[in-house]
């Protein structure tokens, strides 16, 4: 009786190790991954009002072809299918379709923007796709219980807004907090960060429509309340003006700007370098514009990729290294998975990024992720603006821990 | 009290930009009978190429002038090429027409200049105005243009032969052409006068909301609003309808619990609904009305 046992669980073992030991052995694909390619699907707005991001594709697919003159990942070439979404959600959803029935691609890729994103999140999860560092800032892309073939990348507006809580805590512990916010997702979300951390310390909030054409009352509003912090969570054309009416109405609030508006092009000039002396916002990218980062070793060869492999690439925009940046941790992830190219492998090394860098990051911060947090980039840096451009200051800031 | 002032000098403030652009908005209604939901785009180009002639190098009044004569010119070609085959046909054909118009501009100013925000100059600084920090040179000028483009505008109408016979033109076409009026070309001139006027009132807005494609997207409801609260046919209406806006506006986000910030917009609508309801003449409207 015994012996039979034996033999039985004996015979059992030898055929889960045989079962597993071939397994091992034998490269696993799912559809869109063979012997000698990798196939990816990706969204951009080439075209429409969120045209200017397009470059991010762009160089997303410069990036790739550069892999594969450098003899591909693990052996395999990758195959980077990028369509034009126009910003628009049922053309996202549209063209994900397409991507996945049609083209047959392993993964979705970095499509951009919250709207999009949630456009085709529901879609991509019944099919179990996964989608992969999603360039869009929403909280919500990190939810893998609900959500687990979503990833997101940069730090989410939570993590940003707890960054910068954080820091009013530390430099001034009685600050009486104005928040002036977008009232979308966008707004709420870092509206979420900020009370979660800040709590009654936030005297006055006052919201503001897109179509509104001046936000010079909310601004008016904001300063009878006598606060003496203001966070400053609204869209560049709006950023825009009310660091210039702050400045009119000559108030002096510790003014702290969201990250989505730190263009120093396309927000500060236009609003006056005078008027934003002094203003605080994070970041976790070295920016190409900033000349204390022309002779760094990660600048050069970001700069010597762009001249070879995109040489009408504008060098100095940020999107273009937050392009490369994202293009990178997708090669990674598709290292770690080895020859097991299946869709739920690649979730589980998307979710197992251990302290991993590139050099377009800030110096100190690093990429994590584990199977119950999905969001690669939780750490920034603070920067004040000073003359013509940022000056990073302060030590890195984790947004998702409670310290 | 402090904020209640605040908010009735920030009122008047938004308000200029609204009158401007009900100024405009009135003098084409005034030429051709509807409103022209491309006015905003048009005077957004406008101010797009005086912005290109001054990053070319051309001074400030120079790039003025030259855009006031290129928005009337283009006015009047708008008018001849897209319109003029549209003046018998139905009212929502001309509607159509509008759109395709706004559609259009807006897309190939983002196409030209592309979609991020630029600085315009203002000619009158930006600093305090008489020690108010609430209203600045550059607004107290604004509203400085709109009264003197307001008074020009009431003796070019009131005094001279050609207003008078546009005004003819307008009201009367019948008669206006047996007493030998070309009624066809006054249309064209109130497009052309429509336009520039619009380049001016974009010209003043672009300091203070940026200069972008959508620029105009809300100041054309706004002034839409002021213009029809005003009265569509009084040029002084639209410039008293366009600070009453801006008044009512601060205040009623202000002081009304439950409008709040949300309902900003809604408050320019419903204004139009019931003004057109309650005294479809508009404020200043009927007087004008009655004197032709």
């Amino acid at each position: 009786m015994f012996g039979r046992t034996i033999r039985a669980a004996a015979l059992a073992a030898a055929v889960i190790s045989l079962a597993s030991g071939g397994a091992l052995a034998q490269k696993k694909y799912d559809t869109g991954a063979t012997d000698t390619e990798i196939k990816v699907g990706n969204l951009m707005p080439y075209s429409g009002p969120g045209s200017a991001y397009g470059v991010i594709g762009q160089v997303e697919a410069a990036y790739f072809k550069m892999i594969n003159d450098k003899g591909g990942i693990n052996g395999r070439k990758v195959n980077f299918i990028s369509y034009d979404d126009a910003y628009s959600p049922p053309k996202a959803v549209e063209q994900t379709r397409k991507l996945v029935e049609s083209d047959e691609v392993l993964l979705m890729f970095d499509p951009l923007g919250t709207a999009n994103n949630t456009a085709i999140q529901k879609y991509l999860t019944s099919k179990k796709v996964p989608q992969l560092f999603v360039a869009a800032g929403a909280t919500k892309f990190n939810d893998p219980k609900n959500f687990p073939w979503t990833t997101g990348w940069q730090p989410s507006y939570q993590s940003e807004a707890r960054a910068y809580a954080k820091y009013i805590l530390k430099e001034k512990p009685n600050a009486k907090v104005a928040v002036f916010f977008q009232n979308d997702d966008l707004g709420k979300d870092y509206l979420k960060g900020l009370k979660d951390k800040l709590g009654a310390r936030i005297i006055a909030e006052e919201s503001y429509e897109t179509t509104e054409p001046t936000i010079d009352t909310h601004i008016v509003k904001l300063k009878a309340s006598g606060a003496d912090t203001l966070v400053n969570i609204s869209s560049p054309k709006f950023a825009a003006q009310a660091i210039k009416k702050i400045a009119e109405i000559d108030w002096k609030p510790l003014h702290i700007l969201s990250n989505v508006s730190s263009s120093i092009g396309s927000v500060i000039k236009p609003a006056g370098f005078e008027n934003a002396q002094g203003v605080v916002s994070a970041t976790y990218l070295k920016d190409p514009s900033d000349p204390q980062w022309d002779n760094d070793p990660g600048m050069k060869e970001f700069q010597s990729f762009l001249a070879k492999y995109y040489p009408e690439g504008n060098k100095r925009d940020i999107l273009l290294i937050t392009g490369y940046a994202l293009a990178e941790t997708l090669a990674q992830t598709l290292k770690q998975c080895g020859d097991d190219l299946t869709r739920e492998n690649v979730m589980k090394q998307a979710a197992n990024l251990k302290d991993w860098r590139t050099e377009a990051l800030l110096p100190g911060i690093y990429m994590n992720t584990s199977p119950t947090d999905f969001a690669p980039i939780s750490q920034l840096r603070l920067m004040r603006l000073s003359g013509e451009k940022w000056e990073l200051f302060g030590d890195v800031i984790n947004g998702d821990t409670d310290d | 009290m402090e904020l209640f002032t605040n908010q009735v000098l920030a009122g008047i403030a938004t308000g200029a930009i609204y009158a401007c652009m009900a100024l405009a908005v009135v003098m084409i209604y005034q030429a051709i009978d509807h409103l022209n939901f491309a006015q905003g785009e048009m005077a957004m180009f406008s101010t797009f190429i005086s912005w290109q002639l001054m990053q070319w190098g051309v001074p400030y009044w120079g790039a003025f002038i030259i855009t006031l004569a290129f928005s009337f010119v283009a006015g009047i070609a708008i008018e001849r090429i897209l319109f003029k085959p549209l003046a018998k046909a139905p009212v929502l054909t001309n509607v159509a027409g509008f759109i395709a118009l706004f559609a259009i501009i807006n897309s190939s100013a983002g196409l030209i200049w592309d979609f991020t925000i630029k600085q315009y100059p203002t000619p009158f600084g930006s600093a305090p105005f008489l020690g108010s920090q609430l209203i600045s040179t550059h607004q107290a000028g604004m509203i400085g243009v709109t009264v003197l483009l307001l008074l020009g505008l009431y003796f070019f109408f009131q005094y001279t032969r050609i207003g008078l016979a546009m005004r003819a033109a307008a009201s009367v076409p019948e008669s206006a052409r047996l007493v030998g009026i070309n009624t066809s070309w006054m249309i064209a001139l109130g497009w052309g006068m429509a336009t520039a006027i619009g380049a001016i009132a974009g010209m003043l807005i672009a300091p203070v909301v940026f200069l972008e494609p959508n620029m105009m997207g809300g100041v054309l409801i706004y002034g839409f609003a002021a213009a029809v609260l005003g009265g569509l046919t009084s040029p002084f209406g639209a410039v008293v309808g366009g600070f009453l806006v801006g008044i009512f506006e601060n205040l009623a986000g202000t002081y009304i619990p439950g409008v709040g910030n949300e309902l900003k917009l809604p408050i320019a609508l419903a204004l139009i609904i019931s003004v057109l309801v309650v005294k479809p003449a508009g404020l200043f409207g009927r007087h004008i009305v009655k004197r032709v």
